[in-house]
């Protein structure tokens, strides 16, 4: 049976031959139906039927062509003759051992050899399923986001706002003032508030001209790396970017942070969005003029491989559809706004998308390898290899292993490998010490296959390559994956234009076709969802309220004509995402002030006619670099990987979280180890988006455990400390410090007030005597690596050794096996990488005189005040 | 639908009451009020409450009614026919037997639950709109599969307030779903559920451990630490002044005074210590299966016991499409002695006369199977029930067809369902609104009627 699973057959000829409808003879039936079939009902259906339910390994054998199809080790028929087939050894006992606890009777065996040698006749014919569709197409694409998007001649973004405010005879607010303004631009922009400075610097070319001071501030924002930063965050939500797999085994991606770099990257280079996307889907065929540019396409391809993952599923095709269908779920929401994976089981209960448009997407995915790595282990089934990349990244140098090194290692290699030998035959020997002896045998080979001639580690991404075989897919009914229908010929949604069956380059998966089709001016949506997003993330609400989903039950826009302006006028100017943001940032629109006016609230309450700038909270990145920021100190250079990558491949879990992170770093928050279902607390408690799905708005809430956590942490006390101290050093007296802390963290003068509040604080606080705490060294999380002759300690995972597969360049090449980063130089003070180097302490609040402690206080309560934490 | 959407977008545009000018004034002059006084101080019902606290316990990935509450001895005789959407039927796996006094019929999943039969009310023909988890989760929640509305918890805390201002209203525990599911929408921020364990380090599955961190200032003693806390409502309040409506500085607000207070009364609250190995063991802790949820259940009753007014537990991985036989197994044994053992310990304590306990995932499954030990989502026709607080012991309302596909009789829709908890609340559910955009809010739209027949 040839179809998209035959990546798990070994020996297709074979299969094919067998498939052929040829004529069983009455006297092979005759056998079949004496001797065979009642010794599958009897010693092997409670196991492997679609009666029972039950496919252990993968495996069904109630029909030919499960049989055929085999399970997690391939088909169970393949051998010539078929009594060296895996079914025959099975039975036989002879390396898997089936029925597992008692073998068959001799007799029952031999007639099944004897059934085998005739050529294993099987009646048991699977039933062909058929899917069909009902979904009414024509009106489908009458459907409003389904037109291509219209320009009206002469608009801009002020006359299509403008016009609708005027309809409702809303009057908007005037311009923010200066203040409030830069503070905005520089969150939305940047993520970070302008300086003292910056301010005194702005507010000074604001008087002599604002029109000619915001252009310039916006320039000069958008050129700052801190923006590619920002907005590539905004693209991770989107992307559901994470560092660990999810779901039951969660284990580590140590590797993805090479797509989040390249993100960033991407976003301050301001690569055409329309490129950025081909790279993610079909990066690895892109045609590429050097290597780093073909680095830096199969790190995008990462985007296919970042997902939630299921690795202990059993059954290895159950594996295999679920992969696909996050994948198409990810990319239609992120670049469509469209649910397609709805359409997996039946049409999509609302939009106009059949069932087999499903698995024409997904013949594409199935045809494609994608490479998350991850370590195999009895939870962990489904490991893959990772990509090796065309260029070494100098810092793996720092990880070369001497040739004592490798020698240990071997010489560790070969003990293990007598051990095993002797425990195998030892009776008493428990299978938990094979496992682990076999565990620590598959590192050894991990690591020592990883390295190059020089003994280095090679530098490897995550991402996705092609299959030998691209095929189209079986549409599953009801979404079974043990009842496939007709094969789909791969293409793309038939609603939107260009869909249907795609041509398709010969040999290949049909990424690359998907990727132009995404991206083509022809497509509706895919220039319209983008520039909803950034309209988004600068007025806190889109034009589009259901940002991931444009289908029928989506929200209308409530600026039709200006989202069509938009997205034309963003596929005109080469799909640049800076030169967007510049245009709207220059608006009228956006620069509002956001004060109420009650006679506007009552007509339009929800602001849906941008009468005024929404006052948004800032998000959690925002907020923790900001107080990073007016407290000790924020380090804005991008640090080396990440703390997921330094320890390599582990299991979130009690002995691998975030409490074994140094989560107490001070560089950006982008770069905090994003693990899914255990987030770093300054990111989870303020509406962090959940990255194990594609997210477009983060949730906003406002509850006691924020309060708390800006009242008592020590990391936000020692922020204010950091940042009194500070102040006392540079400034003589309270109210000039006063002064300072208020432009710190409003971004703005003190009012009088406020400085009275101040002085009362003052007068009313009594220091309380400060406890010494001990400076404890920090405690590191668990060594990913044992030096040889070492005990073992916390248990770190590593990689198994992996067969060489064909590289992304197509012959010649191999994909190197191993993973991980080269272990070892992580424990002990003084090693590790750059941007995590040095012995790590636990947080102490500094010593403070009296009056630090009380201008510490003072600016712990403007930290957690409202006004530091919201966006006028 | 499409109907619906063009009235409420009417009704918004249509202008309020308000008159206009001195609305600003107005609206500053509310929040002012509403920061000063207590936003959780208990407030009156519209009529004698029947329960006066709620323990919603919510199964996320929809629990098989067929094989728990809903027996279907015709399901079991044509098991292997064709059911009527194609797939073949699929009996349960599960024995069923009439249990207590009642003789409800429960299936042998819940040994432990199915001694309680006696104080359970089975509503049996439970609907809801939509047969997806996200949509369906968050209509049981909120009412709404479309838009953020407040949830159920904080419609409660909006009409009730709740007896112990020193905690938060509204607690979560658990697999919790999204925020939008226990949030607060355009009610006020303070009745949002507070998540309690696992705060930011959500590990799978929940934990039975309730930490709570930061309550412990490691620098302040409580009264500087309230000098520093005036100056940061100085702060806020001044904000607020000048922003006129701003319901997020309100929020902040409200939020650090509950906060100050939870430093002392949290702790306390969370320690299980003082309670005895009897009642332990009654709750399944310190037993491997039944130790996280146990602990939960614990937790829900010592919180009630403290006046909380709306307790929700998330027990998850109730999505059987495949591994059914094992998947219920498993499940139902993690929470059948707990749940018992809370039944026990309210009522022992006299705590079940006033608070309703519920039991209901986001939908129920197919009659027919799905792979053979597999069943897929079904919303037109599953099982929920309640427990204590002012419904009828030992009852059952509603049925559907004889295999379980459809509600054909009691039918109550997820509107129905709130209406009916509010009810029990002492709440109207067409009285109990909240003036936003314009127009009045209901938990209940436009929909819901209250189940007269399972009031006790």
């Amino acid at each position: 049976m040839k179809n998209v699973f035959s990546i798990f057959l070994m020996l297709p000829l074979v299969s094919s031959c067998l498939l052929a409808q040829e004529r069983l003879t009455q006297e092979k039936l005759a056998y079949f139906e004496t001797h065979v079939r009642p010794a599958l009902v009897k010693y092997c259906y409670e196991c492997h039927s679609e009666e029972t339910g039950k496919t252990r390994g993968g495996l069904l054998l109630d029909t030919k062509e499960g049989m055929l199809q085999g399970g997690d080790n391939g088909n169970a028929l393949a051998g010539d003759p078929f009594t060296k087939s895996l079914f025959w050894e099975a039975i036989n006992w002879e390396d898997l051992e089936m029925p597992p606890k008692k073998q068959m009777p001799a007799e029952v065996i031999q007639s099944f050899k004897v059934w085998l040698q005739m050529g294993a006749p099987d009646p048991r014919n699977r039933k062909k399923a058929v899917v069909t569709s009902k979904v009414d197409l024509s009106a489908g694409r009458k459907h409003w986001a389904f037109q291509r998007p219209a320009a009206t001649p002469g608009a801009t973004i002020d006359s299509l706002v403008s016009a609708k405010l005027a309809s409702a005879r809303l009057a908007p607010n005037g311009q923010a003032d200066a203040y409030t303004l830069l503070r905005r631009l520089n969150f939305d922009l940047v993520g970070l508030p302008p300086t003292p400075k910056e301010l005194a610097t702005f507010t000074a070319a604001w008087r002599r001209n604002a029109k000619a001071a915001v252009t310039a501030k916006v320039n000069e924002l958008l050129k700052r790396p801190q923006f590619g930063e920002r907005w590539g965050r905004h693209w991770l939500d989107v992307a559901r970017y994470a560092e660990s797999t999810g779901k039951d085994v969660n284990v580590t991606y140590p590797h993805a942070w090479r797509y989040r770099d390249y993100v960033f990257d991407a976003f301050n280079a301001d690569k055409p969005y329309d490129e950025f996307i081909r790279e993610q889907i079909a990066g690895d065929m892109l045609p590429a003029r050097t290597d780093t540019d073909w680095q830096e396409h199969l790190i995008a391809t990462g985007f296919l491989a970042m997902g939630t993952k299921g690795l202990n599923e059993r059954n290895p095709r159950q594996f295999q559809m679920d992969l696909a269908d996050e994948q198409i779920d990810t990319m239609s929401q992120a670049v469509l706004g469209l649910t397609v994976s709805c359409a997996r089981c039946h049409d999509h209960k609302y939009d106009p998308i059949p069932t087999t448009d499903y698995y024409a997407l997904a013949g594409i995915f199935l045809s494609t390898k994608t490479n998350y790595g991850t370590v195999r282990s009895a939870q962990n089934r489904r490991s893959t290899s990772l990509i090796e990349l065309p260029v070494a990244d100098p810092m793996q140098e720092k990880n070369r292993l001497s040739s004592a090194d490798i020698q240990l290692l071997k010489d560790q290699h070969r003990e293990l490998i007598m051990t095993r030998r002797t425990t195998r035959n030892d009776e008493k020997a428990s299978q938990q010490q094979l496992a682990n002896l076999r565990r620590r045998i598959a590192e050894i080979e991990a690591t020592l296959a990883e390295l190059d001639e020089d003994g280095i580690p090679t530098t490897q991404a995550m991402g996705v390559l092609e299959t030998r075989e691209p095929l189209d897919a079986n549409a599953l009914l009801r979404g079974d994956v043990e009842k496939p229908a007709q094969k789909v010929p791969r293409g793309f949604l038939q609603v939107l234009p260009g869909g249907g069956p795609a041509t398709i380059r010969q040999g290949q998966s049909g990424r690359r076709e998907l990727a132009d089709w995404l991206t083509s001016r022809n497509n509706p949506l895919t220039a319209r969802v983008m520039v909803n997003r950034i309209w988004l993330h600068l007025f806190g609400e889109g034009l589009v309220t259901s940002p991931n989903n444009w289908g029928l039950t989506g929200h209308k826009p409530t600026h039709p004509k200006l989202l069509d302006h938009l997205a034309v006028r963003f596929m005109a100017e080469n799909w640049s995402v800076k030169k967007l943001i510049r245009s709207i940032a220059l608006s009228n629109a956006y620069q509002r002030s956001s004060r109420m006016n009650p006679l506007n609230y009552r007509i339009d309450p929800d602001n849906k006619l941008l009468w005024r700038a929404n006052p948004r909270p800032l998000d959690a990145e925002a907020l923790r670099d900001t107080i990073l920021t007016v407290g000790g100190g924020l380090d804005l250079k991008r640090p080396y990987g990440s703390q997921v990558s330094a320890f390599g491949d582990n299991r979130v879990g009690p002995s691998f979280n975030q409490d074994r992170m140094t989560t107490e770093v001070r560089y950006r928050s982008v770069y905090l180890p994003i693990l899914r279902d255990d987030l770093p607390e300054a990111l989870g408690l303020f509406d962090f988006a959940d990255p194990s799905v594609s997210k477009p708005k983060r949730e906003t809430t406002n509850v006691p455990a924020q309060a708390l956590y800006l009242m008592n942490s020590k990391w936000v006390l020692a922020e204010a400390a950091a940042m009194a101290k500070d102040l006392v050093k540079r400034f003589p007296d309270h109210e000039s410090r006063v002064k300072e802390a208020f432009l710190r963290t409003y971004s703005r003068p003190a009012q009088t007030n406020e400085i009275a509040f101040a002085k009362g604080f003052f007068s009313r606080f009594k220091p309380v005597v400060q406890k010494v705490e001990e400076d404890r060294p920090f405690r590191r999380g668990p060594s990913r690596f044992q030096r040889p002759g070492q005990e073992e300690g916390p248990r770190p995972r590593q990689g198994q050794f992996q067969r060489p597969g064909r590289g992304p360049r197509g012959q010649g090449q191999f994909q190197r096996p191993g993973q991980g980063q080269r272990p070892g130089r992580m424990d002990g003070a003084g090693g590790g990488r750059p941007g995590m180097r040095g012995p790590q302490r636990t947080i102490a609040i500094p010593t403070m005189t009296a009056e630090e402690q009380s201008l510490a206080m003072f600016c712990q309560s403007l930290m957690a005040s409202a006004e530091f934490r919201l966006l006028n | 639908m499409k109907q619906h959407i063009h009235r409420r977008e009417a009704l918004r545009t249509m202008a309020g009451s308000f008159g206009s000018i001195a609305f600003a004034a107005l609206a500053t002059e509310q929040a002012w009020a509403q920061a000063k006084q207590n936003p959780l101080a208990a407030k009156q019902p519209h009529y004698k409450p029947r329960a006066k606290h709620v323990i919603f316990l919510s199964m996320r990935g929809a629990p098989s009614h067929v094989d728990t509450f809903d027996y279907k001895p015709r399901l079991n005789a044509d098991n292997g026919k064709q059911g009527k959407f194609g797939p073949p039927l699929l009996g349960s796996p599960w024995k069923f037997a009439k249990q207590g006094g009642s003789g409800l019929w429960i299936s042998s999943l819940f040994p432990h639950l199915g001694k309680h039969a006696d104080d359970l009310c089975l509503l049996r023909g439970m609907q809801c709109d939509q047969p997806n988890h996200s949509q369906a989760t968050m209509q049981t929640h909120t009412g709404s599969f479309q838009f953020v509305r407040p949830s159920m918890g904080a419609w409660t805390l909006y009409g009730l307030g709740t007896e112990n201002s020193d905690l938060p209203g509204f607690v979560v525990m658990g697999d919790t779903s999204s925020p939008i599911n226990f949030g607060s929408s355009f009610l006020p921020a303070i009745y949002q559920g507070t998540k309690v364990g696992g705060t930011a380090r959500s590990r799978r599955g929940g934990s039975g451990e309730a930490e709570f961190p930061n309550v412990d200032n490691p620098l302040l003693d409580p009264a500087s630490q309230r000098v520093q806390l005036d100056l940061i409502q100085q702060l806020n309040n001044n904000k607020l002044r000048r922003d006129g409506h701003q319901p997020q500085v309100e929020g902040v607000i409200q939020s650090f005074e509950l906060a100050f207070r939870m430093q002392s009364t949290m702790p306390k609250l969370l320690d299980q210590s003082q309670e005895s190995e009897a009642t332990k063991k009654l709750y399944g802790i310190g037993a491997e299966v039944t130790d996280t949820f146990g602990k939960q259940c614990l937790h829900a009753r010592r919180m009630v016991e403290s006046g909380v007014r709306f307790v929700e537990l998330t027990h998850g991985s109730w999505d059987h499409h495949r591994n059914l036989r094992e998947g219920m197994e498993t499940q139902c044994a993690q929470i059948d002695k707990p749940i018992a053992g809370l039944l026990a310990d309210l009522k022992r304590r006299d705590l079940l006369k006033d608070t309703l306990v519920i039991w209901a995932g986001e939908f129920g499954r197919t009659p027919h199977g799905q792979g053979g030990d597999g069943r897929d989502h079904n919303n037109k026709g599953y099982t929920t029930w309640m427990a204590g607080g002012g419904v009828k012991g030992g009852f059952s309302y509603g049925a559907t067809d004889e295999y379980g596909y459809e509600a054909v009789q009691g039918k109550m829709h997820v509107h129905d369902w709130h209406a009916t908890i509010l009810h029990l609340l002492g709440l109207d559910h067409e009285k109990l609104t909240y003036r936003h955009a314009g127009r009045d809010f209901r938990l209940t739209d436009v929909h819901g009627h209250v189940a007269k027949d399972i009031l006790a």
